[in-house]
């Protein structure tokens, strides 16, 4: 930050800086550098966690075709293609839902909101962002499952899932369509465009490549809750491609499912399923938060 | 107007009125699915410590317990997070090397990045048994001083609320950090010039002109926090022990449960609508909390920012 007036150029016309002075500043340096390693130990050590303890599963190829349904809770086998399936699945239903919703939200908090409406809006979004994710689900539980008498299925899952992302694809489209220049907007106008059409063909696709990247973080932030999973759907350790009925699991829900019935013993059967499932879960995270940089490049507007 | 601007303009606002309507529908429906089981309640909903709903007809439930825990975790959480933030935002903004800043803020964001079950796994099954000598020294060195005196869940000390306040620190490091970071970065360079100017150190600089410039971002972004403390659900159910028959008393080394992590806990009970009925009750409670402490922290940020 404050590279170029460190130090004055000339040598300093006043007295030397008093020891006392110089053992606080080289006080408060180290403890600010120590405060940060504290924060890089703990990452590094549940990353280290994840992954040497979850590569012994993942090289066998039943661990990506297979589910746990053919095998017993304390038996070495199987895989978990029953939650990638749900995982996927129940994210991709929340983003339809979630995605659109946000995006109208924000083009109207950039285009059209002004006054009451807009600061109400502005307000309860980050409230929203603000809500746990166990309430999230309770309020889909007594909407979705108490009220409509509805069963609890995949779907509810990704109805709380759709509460917990419209405030972080607000927040990121926001600020993407924020930095569109008002030239194009003008320019758009001017040659008698109608302003629904000019949001819709000039101001979005200019925005779209940080828009997808927004999406896309905040889907991999949401395919790794567990709590909405707990109340709304039940685990079933065996493929289910129908969202809106039966059990089905998810990767967070094979963790807990493992932690809840098997041995937790390093090297036990259950220790490796579990620390397996989270680190196919988070593969899976940094892929999308991977092919979310890539996109946006691809489709960031091209310079000659 | 034009019919389609119309259409469009009506669609964006539309959706804005359902987001501000889905807070009020989110209060409204947990209070009327709370109220038939608050009035099954043979017990004091507020004061009483025990939890039982497991016979529909005859619920006696309190959210005392409850309440105790959730705020000893969420402030044990705080107490660690709120220096260590305070220092990386500092680190981050004052200190690192400019073309660094942006790698080394990214590496805190990530802790935000994994999921929270994974940090409840690792905190019970790796973190908690290598910390353990550590917890048990202070459980008898201190054990004089009630916060660390010897807890519900002894002589095995995982699973506790000092294990659990710890791991909870980690997971709200990251949004304290990149908060403060901002409102830091934002400090008017004429302060810190003219403060280098009179010769002061770097720590100088950042005493008299960053600190007091910052100072009410960072206790609304260390708000935040509390709110991400007092919500988090999985970790914590994964993480604290609950024990039988002994309510919580103030040691570090207890058990128990906080709201969120009792509600996940016990979500087999949810196929009977008046036990869920006490649950949603709970779940409203911590919705209530929650909400009061964003709508603060965003009100001081806010005020900031103008």
């Amino acid at each position: 930050m404050s590279t170029t007036l460190e130090r004055p150029a000339a040598t300093p016309a006043f007295q030397q800086v008093s020891t006392g002075r110089k053992v606080k500043n080289a006080f408060a340096t180290v403890l600010v550098w120590l405060s940060f390693l504290i924060a890089v130990v703990p990452l590094v050590w549940v990353l280290y966690t994840v992954i040497a303890n979850g590569i012994k599963r993942l090289p066998f190829s039943n661990w990506w075709t297979e589910d746990f349904g053919s095998v017993l809770p304390d038996e070495v086998g199987g895989g978990v293609l029953h939650a990638v399936i749900g995982t996927l699945l129940q994210g991709l239903v929340c983003a339809v839902i979630a995605v659109p919703i946000g995006l109208l939200v924000a083009i109207y908090l950039v285009e059209y909101g002004r006054g009451k409406l807009a600061k109400a809006t502005t307000f309860m979004v980050d409230i929203l962002s603000g809500v746990p994710s166990i309430v999230a689900a309770l309020f889909i539980y007594a909407l979705w499952i108490t009220t409509l008498g509805l069963p609890r299925s995949g779907f509810a899952v990704s109805l709380a899932l759709v509460l917990l992302m419209i405030p972080v694809v607000v927040r990121s489209a926001e600020e993407m369509l924020r930095i569109v220049p008002d030239d194009l907007r003008e320019a758009s106008y001017a040659l008698g465009v109608p302003k629904w059409k000019t949001i819709m063909k000039i101001v979005l696709p200019t925005a779209l490549s940080g828009i997808i990247g927004g999406i896309m973080m905040a889907l991999a932030r949401v395919m790794g809750e567990t709590a909405p999973l707990l109340v709304l759907v039940g685990y079933s350790a065996y493929v289910n491609w129908n969202i809106f009925s039966g059990e089905q699991a998810a990767l967070p829900l094979v963790m807990n499912n493992e932690r809840a019935t098997n041995s937790m013993d390093p090297g036990s059967v259950g220790f490796d399923r579990i620390w397996g499932a989270a680190l196919t879960l988070v593969l899976i995270i940094a892929l999308i938060n991977l092919l979310a940089t890539v996109f946006s490049r691809l489709v960031a507007p091209k310079k000659k | 107007m034009r019919a389609g601007d119309r259409i469009f303009q009506n669609l964006t606002t539309g959706s804005g009125i359902f987001v501000v309507a889905l807070i009020g529908l989110i209060g409204i429906f947990l209070v009327i699915q709370a109220i038939p089981a608050l009035r099954a309640n043979k017990a004091n909903f507020l004061f009483n410590h025990g939890w039982s709903t497991n016979d529909p007809a005859n619920m006696a439930f309190g959210i005392a317990d409850l309440a105790e825990v959730t705020v000893a975790t969420s402030v044990v959480a705080l107490i660690i997070a709120m220096p260590i933030s305070l220092g990386i935002a500092l680190f981050l903004t004052q200190y690192a090397p400019t073309r660094l800043a942006r790698p080394f803020a990214y590496v805190v964001d990530l802790l935000a990045a994994v999921p929270s079950i994974i940090f409840g796994l690792w905190g019970i099954l790796v973190f908690a048994p290598a910390i353990e000598p550590f917890s048990h020294w202070i459980n008898e060195t201190f054990s004089w001083f009630p916060l660390f005196a010897p807890g519900n869940v002894a002589p095995n000390v995982r699973g506790t609320i000092f294990t659990a306040g710890i791991v909870l620190a980690v997971m709200i490091l990251p949004i304290i950090t990149s908060l403060s970071r901002e409102v830091f970065e934002r400090t008017p360079r004429p302060h810190i010039e003219g403060a280098l100017a009179l010769g002061a150190t770097r720590w100088e600089v950042i005493r008299t002109t960053v600190l007091p410039f910052g100072k009410a971002g960072y206790i609304g972004a260390s708000m935040l926090g509390l709110g991400r403390a007092l919500g988090e659900t999985i970790a914590l159910a994964v993480i604290l022990l609950i024990p039988q028959g002994r309510n919580f008393d103030w040691s570090l080394f207890d058990g128990g449960a906080t709201f969120a992590s009792k509600i996940a806990a016990n979500y087999s009970e949810f196929n009977n609508p008046t036990s869920a009925g006490a649950y949603i009750a709970a779940g409203l409670v911590l919705f209530v909390l929650t909400f009061l402490v964003n709508f603060g922290a965003r009100s001081i940020i806010a005020k900031k920012g103008d």
